[in-house]
């Protein structure tokens, strides 16, 4: 019953979403209030409806209905109820319906929270956001149905794929999706900015909340996928530089790009084309992204078994969604000219080079993502492009883009002075310099690449901290009165220097954990040892152990360090017998400025040694750390209140709307 | 400056910026990429020359069954067939955990003077009904693939 409750609430959601996506725009097209009214209270029963939807698959998942097909493939009754429970995103159809309720739900956050948006724009939105949703219903319902039948049921099912029974993996979907799907909503505002012929202060006001929240969302979603990858996949790396990792990569530079370009827009009416231009971009290459892990196309690590018949549909969708929005554009957008002028030297400059250096980078990776296929497609032979070229290419990028990050802060609007934004920022300066020289002088390995980086990640954390300081007139006037400053400072100022600082703090972690990173893979037996690092590490003893829903070998690791014992770690081998795989189970030790990581890997021929493999990672934390003091200044700069109440209200009353 | 000189300046500067950033990529694209071979494939090219000893490559095939050794204090040796060539691979490393005998596999690295691969990476995927597409091509090729088979064409399902 539970299943056709599902299946009847996505079906709901389809006629829902067809009669919102026609209310909205022909409510606007007509100006009818009650038509366009009629299209927030679908939102909000859509939303509903794929919730009931998406609960309903939760339960038949909780319950290890196996009736049900999906619950089958990728469930087991024997699995922890948290998995149970992430099984249910854990699949293509789960997922697929997951996405679309994170797509509904956005547009009801937009029914409710818009109540300021002028009737006629919120309505369009609404409608891109439910003609966005229509194709991807119509996607589930006829070629990924997660509510279809088995008959006759089998007793037990197949089992969540052991490598996704972990909570990291648990909740990266769902903020993968958040990301996403939260670049919809800018999409929607683009389209609807578009078709009404209107950008303006206003619009980017609105916009810039979204895409915050998206790009927040997409930062964690990613940070939490590299960390699994780290201490799961047992090679102790934590990024790849995979398609499917570029795939969410392209809309995190674009958003990052958008998040800015808003800012320039909101506050001076300047750089509206583009800022619309990288909002159409964002959801673009989300779509993208769901194209390359959904298809199959490329060979990753994430590809999964695929269906060629979902690939084309989803490749329909990404065409039709470009094709028409980028159309849209080219023909709107000549009329979306600037008002003011700004000097060359301006924060408007600033962030406009920042634009450049970011959307390039996106367009770098996107081109050596796409180029097997391409090379493919044309001679018919197989290449790939891998880590040198992305490493090369975006860090010859980053590092301009690295390099002008504390100046933006620092330059007025419209005029500058590059001198006076010196002054303020030769001690963050002084400080990166000397840390720099200082680790090129100590370091005994490495290439002198890693000293550039290092001072570059102590530049940014400097600059964020000095501007800070600047605003609070630290050392010009009293300590008191400096604190009550910075305290009074807005969430905003909070916000970029945070989210700043957290830039620099992953380049530090990403500099170090690859220059100075020890790797020992040997084959050892009982009382062997190997030295990493500071650390001497004895393999004790071998020992069986026996799981929930698995049988694993376990090594027992002593680790020392100066001849003081400091822990045992216990790497794990283990073995699902219900789908038949093993799995990895890295140990970390970390002291919060390094980690010392030991993966089990086999059993020799001759019965006593395992291979062990052993990494030693210098700040490694700092690259997730670093990503989390991202996300927290974009939630501290979402909190500011200032920058959006009190926005121009538009009067849609008075002047008629240059819709024609 | 006019307003018409600064909107110039604007434009000349972004397209540096993207002069620079097309040229990077251009120059990093022919050094980096890696191009990919089935065993037979690779042996021929060997052969006439046009792959040297010492350049990269990534190898696919399925690894014949019971070609795995593991031997004490020595890499991990194994056979990588398409049906009509084998190639035999050195790694020494942790093998991934989905890698099994007579199922689909992507390894990367070189060959040695003799004709064996040294991989340094080796590639098998998160679904064991997954197959590289690659692989599925060279596999074709060689006239190997069949329907159902073990580590046969990819069947629906799967996961994120």
């Amino acid at each position: 019953m539970i299943p056709e409750i599902g299946h009847f609430a996505l079906l709901l959601g389809l006629a829902l979403a067809l009669y919102q996506a026609a209310a909205g725009f022909f409510g606007a097209a007509r100006r009818a209030p009650r038509l366009m009214e009629s299209a927030g209270a679908a939102a909000i029963a859509l939303a509903g409806a794929l919730a009931v939807s998406f609960g309903a698959l939760i339960a038949v998942y909780v319950q290890s209905d196996f009736s049900v097909a999906v619950v089958v493939g990728n469930s087991h009754s024997a699995k922890p109820l948290l998995y149970k429970i992430a099984g249910a995103w854990g699949n293509h159809e789960g997922s697929m319906l997951l996405w679309s309720l994170m797509l509904a739900l956005f547009g009801a956050m937009v029914a409710v929270f818009g109540r300021g948006l002028p009737p006629t724009l919120k309505a369009r939105v609404l409608g891109v956001q439910a003609l966005i949703g229509v194709a991807f219903l119509l996607f589930i319902a006829f070629t990924s149905n997660p509510f279809a039948r088995l008959d006759p049921a089998p007793l037990d099912g197949r089992g969540l794929n052991p490598l996704l029974q972990d909570p990291g993996l648990a909740f990266h979907p769902p903020l993968l999706y958040a990301g996403y799907v939260g670049f919809s909503i800018t999409f929607a505002f683009a389209v609807a900015g578009l078709i009404e012929g209107k950008i303006d202060a206003a619009w980017a006001r609105w916009v810039r909340p979204w895409a915050l929240a998206a790009w927040m969302a997409l930062t964690l979603g990613i940070a939490l996928g590299s960390w699994w990858a780290y201490y799961e996949l047992g090679w102790g790396g934590f990024w790849f530089w995979d398609p499917v990792e570029n795939a969410s990569l392209l809309p995190w530079l674009a958003g990052a790009a958008l998040l800015h370009s808003a800012i320039v827009c909101e506050r001076r009416e300047a750089m509206k084309a583009w800022t619309v231009f990288l909002a159409l971009l964002a959801f673009s290459f989300s779509l993208l992204g769901t194209f390359l892990v959904r298809s199959g196309v490329l060979t990753s690590v994430h590809a999964f078994a695929s269906d060629p018949e979902r690939g084309v549909f989803i490749l329909a969708i990404l065409v039709l969604t470009v094709g028409i929005s980028f159309a849209l554009f080219a023909w709107r957008a000549p009329s979306l000219r600037a008002t003011v002028v700004f000097s060359p030297v301006s924060r408007e400059t600033a962030l406009a080079l920042n634009n450049l250096l970011l959307t390039s980078a996106a367009l770098a990776v996107l081109i050596g993502t796409l180029y097997p296929l391409v090379v493919d497609a044309l001679s018919g032979e197989a290449i790939s492009v891998g880590p040198p070229y992305f490493n090369l290419v975006v860090g010859a990028l980053f590092l301009p883009l690295l390099i002008i990050v504390p100046f933006g802060p620092r330059l007025a609007w419209k005029r500058a002075q590059i001198a006076q934004a010196a002054t303020q920022l030769w001690a963050a300066a002084g400080v990166a310099l000397v840390i720099g020289i200082a680790v090129l002088a100590l370091q005994t390995k490495g290439p002198w690449l890693a000293a550039v980086g290092i001072a570059l990640g102590a530049w940014l954390i400097c600059g964020a901290l000095s501007d800070l300081a600047e605003r609070s007139r630290l050392f010009r006037v009293s300590f008191g009165t400096s604190l009550s400053r910075l305290a009074g400072l807005p969430g905003a100022v909070w916000g970029s220097a945070l989210a700043h600082a957290g830039v620099g703090v992953t380049v530090l972690g990403v500099v170090a954990a690859t220059a100075w990173a020890e790797e020992s893979i040997k084959a050892m037996k009982a009382g062997d040892i190997a030295d990493i690092g500071p650390y001497h590490v004895t393999l004790v003893e071998m020992a069986p152990v026996q799981g929930a829903n698995y049988i694993a070998d376990r090594a027992v690791l002593k680790v020392e360090r100066g001849g003081a014992a400091v822990l045992t770690m216990t790497p794990e081998r283990r073995f699902f017998p219900v789908s038949r795989t093993t799995t990895t189970e890295t140990a970390i030790h970390t002291t919060g400025f390094s980690d010392l990581y030991a993966a089990l890997g086999e059993r020799m021929e001759d019965g006593e040694a395992w291979t062990v493999r052993l990494h030693y990672r210098p700040l490694a934390p700092f690259i997730w750390l670093g990503a989390l003091l991202m996300a927290a200044g974009g939630a501290l700069s979402l909190l500011d209140r200032r920058l959006r109440v009190g926005a121009p209200s538009r009067r849609i009353v008075a002047t008629p709307v240059a819709a024609e | 400056m006019t307003r018409k000189q600064r909107r110039f300046a604007f434009l000349a500067g972004g397209l540096v910026v993207l002069g620079i950033a097309a040229a990077l990529v251009l120059f990093a694209l022919r050094d980096t990429i890696v191009f990919f071979y089935g065993p037979g494939e690779a042996l021929a090219r060997l052969e006439d020359g046009q792959l040297r000893a010492g350049q990269r490559v990534r190898l696919g095939g399925l690894v014949e069954g019971g070609s795995v050794e593991k031997p004490a204090g020595g890499p991990i040796v194994f056979v990588i067939t398409d049906g009509t060539s084998n190639v035999k691979v050195t790694f020494n490393d942790i093998l991934p955990d989905l890698f099994r005998e007579g199922q689909g596999v992507v390894a990367q690295g070189t060959f040695g003077e003799n004709r064996v691969f040294i991989a340094d990476e080796v590639l098998a995927k998160h679904d064991e009904k997954y197959m590289p597409p690659e692989v599925a091509d060279a596999l074709k090729k060689s006239g190997r693939w069949k329907e159902g088979e073990a580590g046969g064409p990819p069947a629906p399902g799967g996961a994120p």
